[in-house]
């Protein structure tokens, strides 16, 4: 890792300047940014009540009436307000159901990883028997059981999308263990559970900080699946994914109410996707950076 | 007769080859293979041998890091073999390590603080305020300055992390501390301060060590008492004059005459042991040494030669020695 040769500069200086030199990775972090501001900041920006209905001003066109800036949908509630709502939908649900995802991730796979034998046969054939199943499947089966409110939504989508976590941060563990520093943690004394999340899990942070990225991206896009087909968040309440859904029916005629919100879609998962790809070529040194 | 602090008894590490498929075991590998050792309170053993001959296992397995398979480690008369992790709570602040390895032995997300915090806080010694206290001392203690609390492993030198590593081994106030090759990661430059300083340190507190190494240069200076392991076994122990000027077992006398003589011309006759070391999981029969001893006799090849007293303090394992 940070072996050999003294360093010129501090360890975060040197990821920060191995992050800033990856073009895409930093306009991802601006869209990410964004994104995130206008979230947060939704009841402020927002110009309409999003849920408002005038049914004497439906389909208004983008960009031709300054009250309603990216127009009106079938109902005549405005579309810009409702992208901005709708993101902080989608959005908390990303983050939530990532952190569902690097909880439960992590914890299985630093258990797997640490404990090893039996458990990690047991744990990792689990992980196996998951990823046999489409994850849109198991979202589906299990969403048509629960209520769908934001907080399940999130974690349905968690717990059907650690798997992939878990093997990492487990190979991660495996490699770190076998390391002196976790032996000379052990002549101390110190206990298991003192050792896996003392000793081990801060030293297999930074691929967890990049699955972690990569996932609210696919959280998103699953938030919109679920929701498109009518199982996510219910309306009035605006989400991307239903707001395609509403869509769908006019696409011929009135096709901004599809593509405005694709496009947020598209960019919140490539925005988090470049971010994830310039975070891990920052934080793994052995990675060559290209030119 | 007084107990020794640790008496080491039969001591067998067995590894387990499985097959890739079944996990059937297929064979084993005797990492350390019947090893009888003891230290007074105090004294400096060290063990030598060639790389993979055993001795780095024999010290972790002293402690427990790998679990001994067979034979007895008692410390201070108390056997301690099958101890329980809480049984062993007790004796893990009475024996510590120092590892070979100063970069991969340092967590590289703690800082030094943390690092020499972290035995006082598993042993729920002292409050926050008493342990920063102990950790400026610990570092004054090995040469290092109380900033260097603040700083993290990959701000140091390797010599520097050495210090730190020493510092932890020693923030429990151990009466034993194993040192697994201390200073051959370290420059030649930065070897005499690392030994001068541990040399220091078992002065003022009173340690006894165990230093693993295949440097006899290191062993000459430092040793009361050594150990000499071919293969898993303790060939030939005997204090430290009498095994550099009348080593007995044939093995030992190879060694030692591998040693480069600093002055030019002045050469020893060399007998170096012919062809490899044998592996672990297919020991020779008989004196794992007789295929590459120059003296081998047909009785080699059939019986192990059992370890003979043949001076106070000197035994050696050979059927060419008689006492």
């Amino acid at each position: 890792m940070s072996a050999a040769a003294a360093p010129p500069q501090s360890q975060s200086g040197r990821i920060w300047s191995r992050f800033r030199r990856h073009r895409l990775a930093l306009a991802g972090g601006f869209v990410v940014a964004l994104l995130l501001a206008s979230a947060l900041f939704a009841p402020l920006l927002a110009p309409q009540d999003p849920t408002l209905l005038d049914t004497a001003l439906r389909f208004r066109p983008p960009f031709a009436d300054w009250h309603f800036p990216l127009g009106t949908d079938e109902l005549g509630r405005d579309t810009l307000s409702r992208l901005l709502w709708g993101g902080r939908v989608s959005l908390t649900v990303g983050l939530v159901a990532m952190i569902t995802t690097v909880m439960t991730g992590a914890l299985i796979g630093i258990t797997a990883g640490f404990i090893g034998g039996f458990v990690d046969t047991l744990l990792m054939r689990f992980v196996d028997t998951m990823l046999c199943f489409p994850q849109v499947f198991l979202l589906l089966v299990v969403a048509a059981f629960v209520p769908p409110t934001l907080l399940s939504i999130s974690l349905i989508i968690g717990l059907t999308s650690w798997m992939e976590v878990s093997r990492i941060v487990r190979a991660e563990i495996l490699n770190l263990k076998e390391q002196d520093f976790v032996a000379a943690a052990r002549a101390l004394g110190a206990s298991r559970t003192r050792i896996m999340f003392r000793e081990l899990l801060p030293n297999a942070a930074a691929p967890i900080l990049v699955a972690a990225t990569l996932k609210v991206a696919s959280a998103v896009l699953m938030e919109s699946y679920i929701s498109y087909l009518g199982y996510g968040v219910q309306p009035p309440l605006a989400s991307w994914g239903n707001m395609l859904t509403n869509a769908q029916g006019y696409f011929d005629t009135v096709p901004w109410l599809a593509i405005l919100p694709g496009v947020a879609i598209t960019l919140t998962v490539m925005g988090f996707n470049f971010l994830g790809d310039g975070l891990r070529d920052a934080l793994d040194p052995r990675l060559r950076m290209d030119p | 007769m007084v107990e020794p602090l640790l008496r080491v008894t039969g001591l067998e590490v067995h590894f387990p080859i499985r097959s890739a498929l079944l996990r059937r075991r297929t064979g084993t590998v005797r990492a350390v293979d019947g090893v009888t050792l003891e230290v007074a309170r105090g004294e400096t053993l060290a063990i030598v041998g060639e790389s993979g001959c055993g001795k780095t296992t024999t010290g972790k397995s002293i402690l427990r890091l790998i679990e001994p398979t067979g034979g007895s480690i008692r410390f201070d008369g108390e056997e301690i073999t099958h101890h329980s992790a809480r049984q062993l709570s007790p004796f893990r602040r009475r024996m510590q390590i120092v590892f070979q390895d100063p970069y991969a032995s340092l967590n590289p997300r703690m800082s030094v603080g943390g690092i020499l915090a972290a035995p006082f806080e598993i042993h729920r010694i002292g409050d926050a305020k008493d342990r920063a206290d102990r950790v400026a001392e610990l570092l004054r203690t090995v040469g290092l300055p109380p900033e260097a609390a603040r700083r993290y492993p990959h701000e140091f030198s390797g010599g520097q992390r050495q210090r730190i590593g020493i510092a932890r081994a020693l923030a429990l106030r151990p009466e034993l501390v194993i040192g697994d090759e201390p200073v051959s990661a370290l420059d030649v430059s930065i070897q005499a301060q690392i030994i001068n300083l541990m040399k220091r340190l078992q002065a003022e507190l009173g340690l006894a060590y165990i230093m693993i190494s295949h440097n006899l240069a290191v062993v000459s200076h430092v040793a009361d008492r050594v150990a000499v392991m071919y293969l898993g076994r303790v060939v030939e122990t005997a204090p430290r004059e009498a095994l550099f000027f009348e080593a007995r077992h044939p093995y030992t006398q190879a060694l030692l005459s591998a040693v480069p003589e600093p002055v030019p011309g002045r050469r020893r006759a060399r007998h170096v042991p012919q062809g490899d070391v044998p592996s672990p999981s297919r020991p020779p029969s008989g004196c794992h040494f007789h295929p590459r001893c120059p003296h081998a006799m047909p009785r080699c090849a059939e019986e192990a030669p059992a370890s003979r007293i043949i001076a106070p303090g000197h035994a050696v394992a050979c059927h060419l020695v008689t006492p």
